[in-house]
This record gives structure tokens, sequence and C-alpha cells, in this order.
């Protein structure tokens, strides 16, 4: 028993982290209707950025992880104003392969700065861990400041939207651009602070992934970017809360399969189970159903 | 000339088997002389897989408009059935004329079948939710593949997800398949003459289908599906056919691919949702639609990070700013622009020579 919430813990700290990606990528869907395939990568240049700040230079690691934030932040717009902007208006696929570009770019920058070899990432965390039940549950600092840092990052964000000016213009022109336009909504600021808040998102989620996990690549971005890609359709892309619910439970399907079906197999699992959702209710958990018309 | 009766897409159709033609011979009589280095002689059966792949990717994304990232799933199932079927063989059937053709068959076969099993759940989707989905199925069969232990002894086939010892093999028995480790000795019947010839079939079979009824069909599902439904078009039945279609010639190239390597693994690399990707860029850097595109794009793109070697640390990065910068210039508004600008440029110097 003690072992399966032990399990059912790291699993939703692994969800957590899924879950703050995926807010990232949901955002990016709803506005821009784009996938940013690059934005896992965005992850990978967010842990660099602190492994460089606080293990290379030595800087405490508050102010490591605001340089990171800004770094991915400045990226991440930049990103979209030299590579996606252009191509508003093109069709879907061009938009997709150039977002691969972007994500092979970062890829091998990170690549010729860092070299190929993992580092080890130094936790940042100084929280003490919980030890409950006599010992026999030990909760990691780690997983107490990714959950609650995931949980402060979901309320806020749906504190923003719903409440500040710039939230609603996102809301706007996710639901209709040229609507939005006319109603004198600024389309392309409100798509460039999409992608801000995005990329510091992702910065956030880097730290804390690579706190967890600490083995770092210039490839480590890749694989979680595109598990959050599928925690955020899992939950209904465009959804906020959906992202949530949706980077939780693939966190804890992934590690309740590790531990008690096949570690080899947890990802197929995962990937079974998006498969099975999307089937029976194709827009995911918790998005919106959208009628064809002729 | 003859050429002149001929429709255009004939024409077309015809210039695409010549260039393929024309660049066996080249390379054959570059082969005869010595010319090539050993690098780029290794090269040529990956060139032809990676064509085949583009092509039949072509299918899907192109005429049918469905956006698939599970291409190498598909490579990756008739990899492993045409390599399992030629280690089965091997003592039987000791003319590799004979096996290859048997083992090509065989994986086809098998990624046909996946191409049906995966599609008719798949096909109900749109757009990028297809495009996950198939990302997924693409990834699972990537990660099976790596746990599946398959043995054979005197009294048939075990088969077994956890390790060799539990397949109970008899102690003359034969381990085929060993999980993460792949299948190793697999005979190296891949030439760059049967990679041409698959890459005619393959371009055979997808032009006839395009200019036939039934792909005419495809395409007008794809460009309006319920105009095409209401005129009595069975929507299901002719993305399903498309889709097993272009399953079933990643299959192909996964055999040519197995048949070309010693030991056959899947890896992230080889057979993941990266590879699915690197295909995809070739068709819409090709062209989407375009068969004839693909086939250039497939050989330009797997050349130029070959070419590139000399920058070594850099080629990536440059492959990477090479592809950003073509969607650009080809699909924003500015880049059509400028292409128009040149166009009229050339038109214009044109008139003037008259």
């Amino acid at each position: 028993m003690i072992g399966f919430i032990s399990y059912l813990v790291n699993g939703i700290s692994l969800g957590s982290v899924y879950a703050i990606i995926a807010l990232g990528y949901t955002m990016v869907y709803g506005i821009a209707k784009m996938l940013n395939f690059a934005h896992g990568d965005v992850i990978m240049v967010g842990a660099f950025v602190v492994f460089s700040t606080v293990s290379g230079m030595g800087l405490p690691p508050v102010i490591g992880i605001l340089i990171s934030v800004a770094v991915c932040t400045v990226l991440g717009v930049v990103i979209e104003r030299v590579a996606y902007k252009p191509l508003r208006h093109a069709s879907k696929l061009a938009v997709l392969i150039t977002a691969i570009g972007v994500s092979y770019f970062l890829q091998n920058m990170a690549l010729l700065i860092y070299g190929a070899n993992t580092k080890s990432f130094t936790s940042v965390v100084t929280v003490p861990p919980i030890t409950l039940a006599d010992g026999a549950l030990v909760i990691s600092g780690e997983t107490i400041v990714t959950v609650i840092a995931c949980i402060i990052i979901m309320i806020g964000l749906m504190a923003f939207m719903k409440y500040s000016k710039s939230g609603r213009a996102m809301l706007a022109v996710s639901e209709d651009s040229g609507a939005a336009q006319l109603m004198g909504v600024n389309v392309n600021s409100t798509i460039a602070l999409t992608f801000a808040i995005g990329s510091a998102l992702a910065a956030i989620a880097g730290v804390l992934l690579c706190s967890s996990y600490p083995s770092l690549t210039p490839y480590t971005g890749s694989m979680p970017g595109i598990k959050a890609f599928v925690a955020a359709v899992f939950g209904g892309i465009g959804s906020i809360p959906g992202a949530f619910i949706g980077g939780i439970l693939l966190g804890v399907i992934e590690i309740l399969g590790r531990a008690y079906i096949s570690s080899q197999l947890s990802d197929a699992i995962v990937f079974a189970v998006l498969i099975i959702v999307l089937l029976v209710k194709p827009t995911g958990i918790l998005g919106k159903q959208i009628q064809e018309k002729v | 000339m003859k050429m002149r009766n001929l429709s255009k897409t004939t024409r077309s159709n015809l210039i695409t088997y010549g260039m393929v033609i024309a660049a066996y011979i080249i390379v054959e009589i570059f082969l005869r002389a010595d010319m090539v280095s050993s690098l780029m002689e290794g090269l040529l059966v990956p060139l032809c897989v990676y064509v085949i792949l583009a092509v039949s990717l072509n299918l899907t994304v192109g005429i049918s408009g469905e956006l698939s990232l599970g291409h190498a799933g598909f490579m990756c199932v008739g990899a492993f059935a045409g390599a399992t079927f030629s280690k089965c063989v091997e003592e039987v059937i000791t003319s590799s004329l004979l096996r290859f053709p048997l083992a090509i068959l065989v994986g086809t076969a098998a990624a046909a079948l996946f191409g049906i099993l995966v599609g008719i759940p798949v096909l109900r989707l749109k757009g990028d939710y297809l495009a996950i989905v198939t990302l997924a199925f693409g990834e699972i069969i990537k990660n099976v593949v790596n746990v599946i232990y398959l043995g054979r002894d005197s009294r048939g086939f075990h088969i077994s997800i956890k390790d060799t010892v539990s397949l109970g093999l008899e102690d003359d028995g034969e381990v085929i398949i060993k999980g993460a480790q792949g299948i190793t000795g697999t005979p190296n019947d891949s030439t760059f003459l049967i990679g041409i010839i698959l890459i005619l079939i393959t371009l055979f079979i997808v032009i006839n289908l395009i200019n036939s009824r039934t792909g005419r069909a495809i395409m007008a599902i794809r460009d309006n599906r319920i105009a095409a439904e209401s005129i009595g078009v069975n929507v299901t039945r002719y993305k399903l056919l498309a889709f097993a279609v272009s399953a079933a010639l990643a299959g192909t190239a996964g055999v040519l691919y197995a048949h070309n390597l010693s030991t056959l693994t899947a890896l992230p690399k080889n057979f993941g949702y990266n590879m699915s990707i690197t295909i995809l860029v070739f068709v819409v850097l090709g062209g989407i639609g375009n068969i004839r595109g693909s086939v250039i794009a497939a050989v330009v793109l797997t050349l130029l990070p070959e070419l590139l070697r000399s920058l070594n640390d850099y080629r990536m990065l440059i492959y990477a700013v090479i592809l950003i910068a073509t969607m650009i210039f080809t699909s924003s508004q500015g880049g059509q622009e400028i292409q128009e600008r040149i166009k009229l440029f050339f038109k214009r110097r044109k008139t003037k020579e008259a």
C-alpha cells in the first residue's frame, strides 16, 4: 500500500511537470493554432541556462532561475517573430515543418555549446523532504515544490485569462482572431505575449524536471515535450484546466505503468491510453465539441 | 517525337521514371570508374529507402490529406517481419534472388495489415488529433518491438516479452528476435539495383493509384469530405485504402533497410517519431502531393548533411537554418512576393530577347 502511494506521489510530481509544459503548449495552440514542436527544446534551453549560471558561475539558484526565465521568454518571442510570424497565413504543415526546423536548431546549438555528454544537474530545490508513516513514505522536496509550483501556475494563469485585459484579449484571439482585430485587439502582440508566457513556463518546467531527473543533454526536452503535447490533447487542447488534468493523469499512468506493468513499455502504455481516450472522446477530456458545418 | 501525343500527366510521369533510371545509370558509371567514396557507396541503399518512404508518405499526406507522424512505425513492422522471415528460411531457401522478394512480400503484407488495423480507429480523427495518434501508434510499435523475444526450435515458435530464458527453448533452439538487441545476422540481400527497382515499383503503384478512379475519389475526399460523401464516395473505404497502401510501401522500405544492416534494432533514431518527422520534411519540402518532388527532396536532403560533413559540428545547424529559410521563402507572403518578382524578371528578359 505504502509502495502504491509512493508511486502515486512520484506520478503526481512528474505529472505536474508535464502539466506546466502542457499549459504552455495549450496556450500557444489555442491562440496561434499551431503545433509548436520546438516547445520541448525551450525546456532544455531553460535547464541549460540554470546549469550554466548555478553550477557553472556559482550564482544563487533563485537568480539562476530568474535569468533562465528571462532568457527563455526572450527566446520564445524571438522564435515567434523570426520563424512563425512570416508564416501566419501559410498552411499548417508549413508552420509545423518550420517548428521542427527550430527544434533542430535549438538542439544543435546546445550540442555545439555544451557537447553531447550528459550533464548531471544539481537540484536547485532546498526544501527538506517530508517523512510520513514512520519513515516508510518519503516525499522529496522536489516533489513538494513541483506540485505547488504547478498549482500556483495553473490558478495564476486562469485568473490572468479571466480578469486581466491581455488575458481576455488572448481568449478573444483564440475564439476568432479576425473579429478580435476588428474590435481593436492587437493580434500580433497578443500572440507574442502568449509565446512569452509559454516559454517562461517551459523554463520553469525545465528546472523542475531536471531537479527531479538530473541528467541533462541537448535532447532532454524532446520526449517530455511530446508527452506534454499528448497531455494537452488528452485534456482537450486549448483548455487550461484540461492541460492540468491531462498532465497529472499522464504522469500517474506513466509511473504506475513503469512500476507495475513493464518499465520498457511505460511509454507505450501512455500512448495507448491517449489513443483510447481520443477514440472515445475525440476532442479530449475537457475539449469543446466543434460541430462541422457544410 | 511520340512524346507530343502523350498527355501532360503521362509525360510528367515518364520524366519521373526516367529521372530515377538516369540516376541509377550515372551512379553505376561512377561506381564502375571507382569514383565514389565508400561513405557515399554506403549511402546508396539508405537513399533508396528514404525515397520509397517519402513517396509512400506523400500518398497519405499529399494525396489523402492526412498528416501522419507514425510512418516510421510501419517501416519498423516491415523491417522486423521481413528480417524474421529471412532468418527463418535462410537455410531452406539459399538463393537470395528468391528469398529476398519473398521477404519483401512478407514485410509489405505485415505492414499493410498494421496499416489497416491502425487506420480503422485513427482515420475517424481529423487534423492534429490524427497526427498525434499516428505518432502514438508509431511509438507503441517501436516500444513493443523492443520487448519482444522470439525463438524457434523443433516444436515451433516461442514468443515472450520477458527474456530469452522464458522462451523455454530446446538446446538446439535458435533465438531470432532478442528484445532490445533486435535481430542479428540478417542476410545482406539489399543492393542498390534492388533499391532502384523497388523505387520504380513504388512510383508505378503510387502514380497509377493517383491517376485512377480510386485516386480521384481519394483527392475528392481530401478537398471536401462532405461534398465527396454526398455524391456517393465511400469515405472510410478510400481513406483506409490510401493509408494501407502507404503503410505497405513503408514496410517495403523497412525490408530493404533491414537487409542492409547486420544488426536490426528498434532505436528512437531509426524507427522513432524523429524518423517519421524526417520523412515528413522530405515530403513537405519536395512539395505536398508532388511525387517527383518527394524523390528529389529525399535525395537532396539525405545528401546535404553528408556534403556539409567538412563543416562537421555545424552541419546539422546549417541544415536546420536551411529548413526554416526554405519554409519561410516558399510559404510566407513576403517570400512569395519575392518569387513573383524573380519570375517577372526572367519573363521580361525573355520577351526582350525575343
